[in-house]
């Protein structure tokens, strides 16, 4: 076992954990955001670094600080180790410099995304971004494509997290799918357009922080924050047939997996489930679900706002734009 | 000239065969070596040379082979990085080329510290010729019992391959290079574990430069003490400098470490002075990698004293008046150059390199080279300046390999020394028009201006 202290508050966990994984055990404001790390596709992480964290003491034997900024989600911790996230300068500073970088060459086309309102990049640059943007150049530009019959690829909106390809590395038989070209030219693709079919090959849309992969079943049906999310089930031979239903009236516009607090599924879903039952009478329905992450949709339709709330967070973005720590977010609906 | 400790038998007709390496003494080092020393010996003799790497970032040869793991049970490796595509080095072309066997000699000794049985020389593709030669040399190596089962009939055995790369300068970055060995897509990997303990297929690994192996073999021939006695403090040894751009004689140098940087521009056994007598006005001195230094402070440190060839000297005043030895590519600058177009130019380099993996240098390279481009073709404006130098410290440290480090320092100390120019370029998009402007009328500083209109 390791103590740690993350943002000043201690914990204990197991040897091997990772930074990342210890503050979500401590959970709240002090857990790194991540864009690239999956707990459940081997070799996730490490790519994105907008979960970098300062390591103050490295350890109790060695307690001198780690000469750079590590990531989160792929340094473990050591006994005594002391980890700053939101009360270090440095790093708010350094997650500025990510997000800006992830949005430069980003289409930044939200109004006409199916992603909106549970997007982790849309998240992320609220909390962590900047209002105004100082990139003036053109930005990178790809054809859409299908990645087989029922998923769409928006190459401009992918932010590289290679999560889709581990989906396809790991959850499916065959390897159609990885990382062609190199540096901002880096694109996703199945190889040689060959079709991506096989069971599980839909979990990547879920594993897709952003709307680069969109479901082709549901696209352009509805924003989803006018749809209503009901936890359901069925029997199922392939999987769980654990999901969630988005429904619009008593129409099913699309079914997903459950994804936890910090986006990532914890029992992906196959195909079938995913898109050829989209009757409500295919399913057993558990209850309206809950969705407990800082999104549009975790608003649940716009619950009321107090303008005193509105007024601080307006200017605690003011403070942000001239660069100085912020305290933490605190979420708009009460 | 100094000692010659590599390119003694250079110019030697036919050195590049096994036969005339061999009466020049050659493959002495393996024998003496096999027959009587035991491998941590050799290890030792490293050790004490001093002997650091000379791929670029200088970490001590006998240090990082003592790391490697010799309690797994896997099979261990040396692998050799021949990737060279650093812009203004060509130091291992010129070796491999030249004096091949001495690579080879070098793999094999080495290897042997290692206890690795199979070797491997992990070369850019843009050598394919170098491949045939390189081949050649251990076929050779091979008929002569040097290589395969029992060398010298000791029970050593080695077996050793070259496998080139697709051109890639990212897989000169030794996970980089694993990853690509094993034929994956060559993005680096995140760090822990090192290579020493998890290296080539998950075993442990030492990737050595190919100057790194090549200097084994004098320092096992005449010991490593012998060896530490050349060079300056921590920086023994002689060193292959590839000398370019505006000097009299280009080429490649075999220097003793601790050379003053103003002999070696000018003195005739070097560079030979400057190409057209202009005024010197910067020096790139370890590959394009590393801080761009203004004539006044590579010849001198901001303390006033004379400026070595070596690491500690190069690296004086840290990345406000310093820069690094890095790789060895020395490229000198004189007054007609633009500094914005070189510096446009080197960025464009990093930008086309980039492996993509991490976001800060996938992203942070094209924009800076897209701003340096706008600037240098007189579309920039005032604030691009401080732009320019906030990207590259948002890259730097921030990313998984040291590319995005590369990327980020050239720009940082180009604006830090030679702001003026690139105000200029802001203020006279008229006058830059022309892509040779400072070999018309080379750059004078704004105060200077002022005084000739
Ligand atoms: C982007 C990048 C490119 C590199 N290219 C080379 C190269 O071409 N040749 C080389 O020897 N080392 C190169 N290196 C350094 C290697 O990662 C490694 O440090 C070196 O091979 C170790 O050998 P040495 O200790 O003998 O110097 C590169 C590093 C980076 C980050
Ligand atoms: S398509 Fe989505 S999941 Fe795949 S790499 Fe891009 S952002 Fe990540
Ligand atoms: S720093 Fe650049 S080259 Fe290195 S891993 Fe990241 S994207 Fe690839
Ligand atoms: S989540 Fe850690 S680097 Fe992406």
């Amino acid at each position: 076992m390791a103590k740690v202290t993350i943002d000043g508050v201690e914990i204990e966990v197991p040897d091997g954990t990772t930074i990342l994984n210890a503050a979500r055990q401590i959970g709240g404001a002090s857990v790194p955001p991540a864009m690239c790390y999956y707990s459940s596709l081997k070799g996730s992480g490490g790519k994105c670094r907008v979960c970098l964290v300062k390591v103050a003491q490295g350890s109790a034997k060695d307690p001198r600080p780690m000469p750079k900024l590590v990531a989160s989600c792929s340094t473990n911790v050591m006994d005594g180790m002391v980890v700053q996230n939101l009360t270090s300068p440095e790093v708010l500073e350094a997650r500025k410099g990510v997000v800006e970088f992830l949005l430069i060459n980003h289409p930044l086309d939200c109004p006409v995304c199916d992603q909106a309102g549970e997007c982790d990049l849309q998240n992320l640059a609220y909390e962590h971004g900047a209002a105004k943007t100082r990139y003036e150049e053109d930005r990178r530009t790809f054809e859409k494509i299908d990645i087989g019959d029922k998923i769409k690829l928006h190459m401009t909106r992918c932010i590289l997290c290679y999560r889709c390809t581990m989906v396809a590395d790991q959850l499916t038989e065959k390897r159609v799918h990885g990382v062609m070209n190199r540096g901002d030219a880096s694109e996703i693709s199945t190889y040689i357009s060959k079709a991506v079919d096989n069971d599980f090959s839909g979990n990547m849309i879920d594993v897709c922080p952003v709307g680069a992969l969109t479901d082709k079943t549901f696209r352009f049906k509805s924003r989803v924050w006018f749809t209503k999310p009901l936890d359901a089930h069925r029997n199922c031979t392939k999987c769980s047939g654990k999901v969630v239903l988005w429904m619009k009236d008593d129409e099913v516009l699309r079914v997903s997996a459950r994804k936890d607090q910090y986006g990532e599924v914890k029992e992906f879903i196959c195909n079938e489930c995913r898109y050829d039952h989209k009757t409500l009478a295919d399913w057993t329905v558990e209850g309206p679900r809950h969705i407990d992450r800082s999104s549009v949709i975790a608003q649940n339709h716009y619950e009321k706002i107090d303008l005193s709330t509105l007024k601080k967070e307006i200017d605690r973005q003011i403070e942000f734009q001239k660069g100085k720590p912020v305290p933490a977010p605190k979420t708009l609906a009460q | 000239m100094g000692r010659q400790l590599l390119l003694e038998h250079i110019a030697e007709p036919g050195i590049e065969t096994f036969a005339v390496y061999r009466k020049k003494g050659g493959y002495a080092s393996v024998e003496k070596a096999l027959k009587t020393m035991t491998p941590d010996q050799v290890t030792e003799e490293v050790k004490i040379s001093g002997l650091r790497g000379r791929g670029g970032a200088g970490f001590p040869a006998g240090m990082k082979w003592s790391f490697l793991d010799r309690k797994s049970e896997k099979p261990r490796y040396l692998v050799c990085n021949a990737d060279e595509s650093e812009p203004g080095t060509f130091k291992d072309r010129y070796l491999m080329e030249k004096i091949p066997h001495l690579l080879i000699e070098g793999m094999i000794t080495g290897s042997y510290a290692l206890g690795a049985k199979t070797s491997y020389i992990y070369i850019r593709g843009e050598y394919m010729y170098i491949v045939g030669i390189l081949e050649k040399a251990i076929d050779e190596a091979y008929a002569n019992g040097f290589l395969g089962k029992n060398i010298l009939g000791t029970d050593y055995s080695l077996d050793l391959y070259v496998h080139p790369g697709a051109g890639a300068y990212i897989c000169g970055e030794e996970t980089a290079l694993l990853e690509s060995l094993e034929g994956k897509r060559g993005n680096p990997r995140l760090k822990p574990p090192f290579p020493a303990v998890s290296g080539l297929y998950a075993s442990p690994t030492v990737v050595n430069n190919v100057e790194t192996i090549a200097a084994v073999v004098p320092i096992i021939n005449n010991g490593g003490a012998e060896y530490a006695k050349i060079g300056i403090g921590k920086s023994t040894g002689t060193k292959l400098i590839s000398a370019s751009g505006h000097i009299k004689k280009p080429g490649v140098y075999e220097i003793e470490l601790g050379v003053p940087v103003e002999e070696f521009i000018y003195s005739d056994q070097y560079c030979g002075g400057m190409l057209t007598n202009r005024p010197l006005k910067a020096v790139v001195a370890g590959g394009s990698s590393v801080p761009i230094l203004p004539a006044d402070l590579i010849l001198k440190t901001a303390k006033g004293e004379k400026r070595l060839m070596t690491y500690e000297s190069l690296s004086d005043g840290g990345f406000v008046s310093g820069s690094m030895l890095g790789s060895g590519g020395f490229i000198v600058m004189d007054d007609t150059t633009c500094i914005v177009r070189n510096l446009w130019s080197f960025a464009r380099f990093y930008h086309h390199e980039s492996c993509g993996q991490c976001s800060p240098c996938r992203e942070g390279t094209g924009w800076m080279e897209k701003v340096l481009h706008r600037i240098e073709h007189g579309h920039g404006h005032m604030g691009d300046i401080d732009l320019l130098v906030d990207v590259a410290k948002k890259i730097e440290g921030n990313t998984i390999c040291p590319l995005g480090d590369a990327a980020a320092w050239p720009v940082a100390s180009a604006i830090r020394h030679f702001r003026e120019e690139f105000e200029y370029h802001v203020k006279y998009p008229e006058k830059i028009k022309n892509p040779k402007h400072f070999a018309i009328e080379p750059f004078l500083s704004e105060k200077k201006l002022e005084l000739v209109n």
